[in-house]
């Protein structure tokens, strides 16, 4: 059960007493939610139990940043973006390049489609990655899940991962009881999660019961790895070091493909539909959920007056090499999809291939001290 | 692997459950709605108490300490009639597993009702927190009259500052951790309508903190009045700091000696200060005010949450009763440094803090001295104790100045059963 179920008893209150102070806010959430939505949607809740206060509490909480517009708002359940829709399909509109309710969005995860990406030059390309998240039907999404329902998706996630075999073989490291020497190689791997700091997680109850229900499986060669019970019932990551994304890809799909069908025999596949694609806890992550990147040198081009508006033009996005919301070190950027709604994962892993190719024949460009006016790409 | 998965994903009770029936591991599939979310009354037969019980093994507070199986069995799915439920009483002990050497309460109420519906649960933590205090049993004593305490101005040599402070609920709105938006503006409303009645040397005006200016802010920082948005873990984890700075703020008198905080940890913190030793002076303006904020409220059918079993209801347990503490900021260099001071405390029912409040280290020789127990005795009582104990410390620290002995103290005996 979530904070705000005591909702009929709320509904005695006039939605002007209600309805949240927004006027110091800039999230996606707050530019949407007028008194009119949130009239009309106040006096409803999903099955399970979750409310319009339950999915913009973060949002409240969180007023935001002038530069960095966040989402301000979570699901509860699958349900929520149905019942809620008002509200999340115009932030999903807005966080998503105007996406439309009637929107069909393609999921394409045959490798085999993606063309190239086995050639991007390890000199600069020093790792590639790709992650997504899934979320496992007949359960409520982190915000608002009990402790029963978070363990038997741990349980149901173990089992499912323990019978891959292969280059999948590997192992689940619980969170709660795992020894010094473990979780120190874990950190040392990249591969540790932590309980989340940042308030935006907090407001939206994913904390909750720490660390109970979570953990990390990994195959034994350390390319393949699932965070359980984050801020997603699942986060799958494909990695390794060097410029062949292709295999990293290739990995990542066949992987998704084998735990899919094992949670579809037990009735629990990925909650999924034509509209939305994949479903996940925060809006932003609709669709594909795929964030598909590389840490790349990129010394001479990131000072480059263009580098911002290739990006954009490329589609793509530069964090650094922490992650999101952290600055690069010594040039070396972390360069990923911007696009998750409306276009495929074959077509995004695409986006990054071709983009990441071309910045980096610009730096070379740019390292014998050419012009890369000519270089320069039309918007995709 | 049918079988086993079903032996995965539930507990024992809920295995027998679905074999009765008929179904096999498909049951969950077919429970399913349409859209594959569980209705919320399925969900709870689907998932029985044992699958929901936290995992205490680590933990040191009193609501892990008193929850068992059973309770937590008994309990889960009860609602009080503001829909708050058990596991958002607990839901702070749980995030928040303690220390080895501090025993957090651990379990809050989310309304006056709470301690009923969840009685218990919440009845062995209070007994815990409070000296085996059994509010099945026992009744507690209100009495606000200050022409009682006798000897309470301390010598100013040693004591710079005094202060008492209390919290009130207002009746029929949920307390912090569950209540609303519309409720906490309604606690705002009204405690604000109330104190704007205040006359004389109490009359004083509010600061919203959402909308005081910065030359304000500053003010309050100055005078050590503001309070800012909960950072502790075992608030924010209790879901205290929900839509902050929303209908919160300070209230203070002209004179600045009787301050209300609204909407943080309470409905209400009412606290009455001032520098030097008169504690008789503090104590009076406090219970003057209260009576006076209380007959305000009453006047447009407002009251307080009390009764007869638990006193004042307020939102931590720890809290009930008096919910007041009383205390001093006094120098005491030698006294502190006598091996026997901690026992002279503890004997007095003392507590001792840093000049920062709770959970703050003691800057240099002063100390923050006040009254551990909150129920089973009255305010009077609580204050009167303080009193003479503080008085007794300063005793003690003149005779260690001119080289005399002290004595430890018999100890107070706890409340009258």
């Amino acid at each position: 059960m979530a904070k705000n179920c005591h909702n009929d008893y709320k509904m005695k209150f006039s939605v002007d007493e209600e309805f949240p102070d927004l006027s110091l806010h800039n999230n996606h959430m707050a530019k949407v939610l007028t008194k009119d939505i949130y009239a009309k949607l106040r006096g409803k809740s999903t099955p399970s139990g979750f409310t319009v206060d339950d999915v913009i509490q973060t949002g409240v909480d969180n007023p935001g940043h002038p530069f960095i517009m966040t989402v301000g708002c979570v699901a509860g359940d699958e349900e929520s973006y149905e019942v809620f829709k008002e509200l999340l399909d115009p932030v999903i509109s807005d966080r998503h390049g105007g996406y439309k309710p009637t929107d069909k969005h393609k999921t394409d995860l045959n490798f085999e489609n993606l063309k190239g990406g086995d050639d991007l030059d390890p000199n600069y390309v020093l790792s590639s990655r790709v992650r997504t998240g899934r979320s496992i039907k007949g359960f409520t999404l982190p915000p608002h899940n009990s402790r029963g329902e978070r363990r038997a998706i741990e349980k149901l996630s173990i089992e499912a991962l323990s019978s891959l075999d292969g280059e999948f073989k590997g192992k689940y490291y619980p969170l709660e009881g795992m020894t010094d020497a473990e979780q120190e190689q874990l950190i040392a791997d990249h591969f540790l999660f932590d309980k989340p700091v940042s308030p935006l997680l907090t407001c939206a109850g994913m904390a909750r019961d720490w660390p109970d229900g979570r953990g990390i499986w990994h195959n034994d060669n350390k390319t393949f790895l699932v965070w359980v019970n984050e801020e997603d019932h699942l986060r799958v990551i494909s990695m390794q070091k060097g410029g062949n994304m292709k295999e990293v890809f290739r990995r990542f799909c066949v992987g998704l493909q084998k735990i899919e069908e094992i949670f579809k025999k037990h009735n629990h596949g990925f909650m999924w539909n034509e509209h939305l694609g994949y479903i996940l806890t925060c809006p932003s992550n609709l669709g594909t959920g795929l964030r598909g990147g590389v840490h790349v040198k990129l010394p001479k081009l990131s000072t480059h007056a263009k580098f911002e508006e290739i990006l954009t033009r490329l589609r793509l996005q530069k964090r650094g090499t922490g992650g999101v919301d952290t600055a690069s070190v010594g040039g070396v950027f972390d360069i990923s999809n911007a696009d998750r709604l409306g276009s495929s994962e074959v077509y995004q892993v695409q986006l990054v291939v071709d983009g990441v190719k071309l910045m980096v024949e610009m730096e070379k460009k740019l390292e014998k001290g050419e012009s890369i006016d000519d270089m320069i790409p039309a918007q995709k | 692997m049918a079988g086993s998965f079903q032996r995965l994903i539930s507990g024992r009770g809920t295995a027998v459950l679905l074999a009765g029936l008929g179904a096999g591991t498909m049951a969950t599939g077919f429970l399913l709605s349409e859209k594959g979310s569980l209705a919320a009354e399925v969900k709870s037969k689907l998932y029985p108490p044992s699958c929901d019980f936290p995992d205490l093994r680590k933990h040191n507070n009193c609501m892990a300490s008193a929850l068992t199986p059973a309770i937590y069995a008994k309990l889960r799915d009860k609602l009080t009639p503001n829909n708050w439920t058990l596991d958002q009483c607990i839901q702070t002990g749980v995030d928040n597993p303690g220390h080895p050497f501090i025993k957090t309460v651990g379990c809050v109420a989310g309304d006056e009702e709470s301690y009923e519906v969840f009685a218990d649960l919440f009845n062995p933590v209070i007994k815990d927190r409070h000296n085996g205090y059994d509010p099945k049993t026992m009744t507690h004593p209100t009495d606000l009259d200050s022409s009682k305490i006798t000897n309470g101005v301390f010598d100013d040599n040693y004591v710079l500052s005094s202060r008492v402070r209390t919290g009130r609920s207002i009746r029929g709105l949920s307390l912090p951790p569950a209540c609303s938006r519309a409720e906490r503006r309604e606690v705002e409303r009204v405690t604000v309508t109330a104190l704007d009645g205040l006359k004389g040397d109490l009359s004083g005006r509010y600061y919203s903190l959402g909308d005081m200016t910065e030359k304000e802010q500053q003010q309050l920082i100055d005078d050590h009045f503001l309070f800012d948005k909960p950072v502790s873990p075992l608030l924010t984890c209790a879901f205290m700091a929900r839509d902050w700075p929303d209908a919160r703020g300070i209230w203070h008198n002209n004179e600045k000696t009787f301050l209300i905080w609204v909407n943080e940890e309470d409905h209400t913190r009412v606290i009455s200060m001032e520098k030097g030793g008169n504690m008789k002076r503090v104590f009076e303006r406090f219970c003057r005010g209260l009576k006076q904020v209380e007959h305000l409220i009453q006047e447009r059918g407002w009251e307080f949450m009390w009764n007869k079993h638990l006193g004042y209801i307020l939102t931590c347990p720890s809290n009930l009763g008096t919910g007041l503490r009383a205390g001093v900021h006094v120098r005491l260099p030698k006294l502190s440094k006598d091996q026997r001071f901690p026992k002279i405390l503890e004997n007095l029912r003392l507590q001792k803090r840093g000049t920062g409040g709770v959970d703050t280290a003691a800057t240099g020789d002063t100390f923050d001295i006040s009254n551990l127990d909150r129920l089973g005795k009255s305010e009077v009582e609580l204050v009167q104790l303080v009193v003479d104990g503080v008085n007794y410390l300063i005793e003690c620290e003149k005779k260690l100045e001119k080289g005399q002995d002290i004595k430890v103290p018999a100890p107070i005996a706890q409340f009258k059963k």
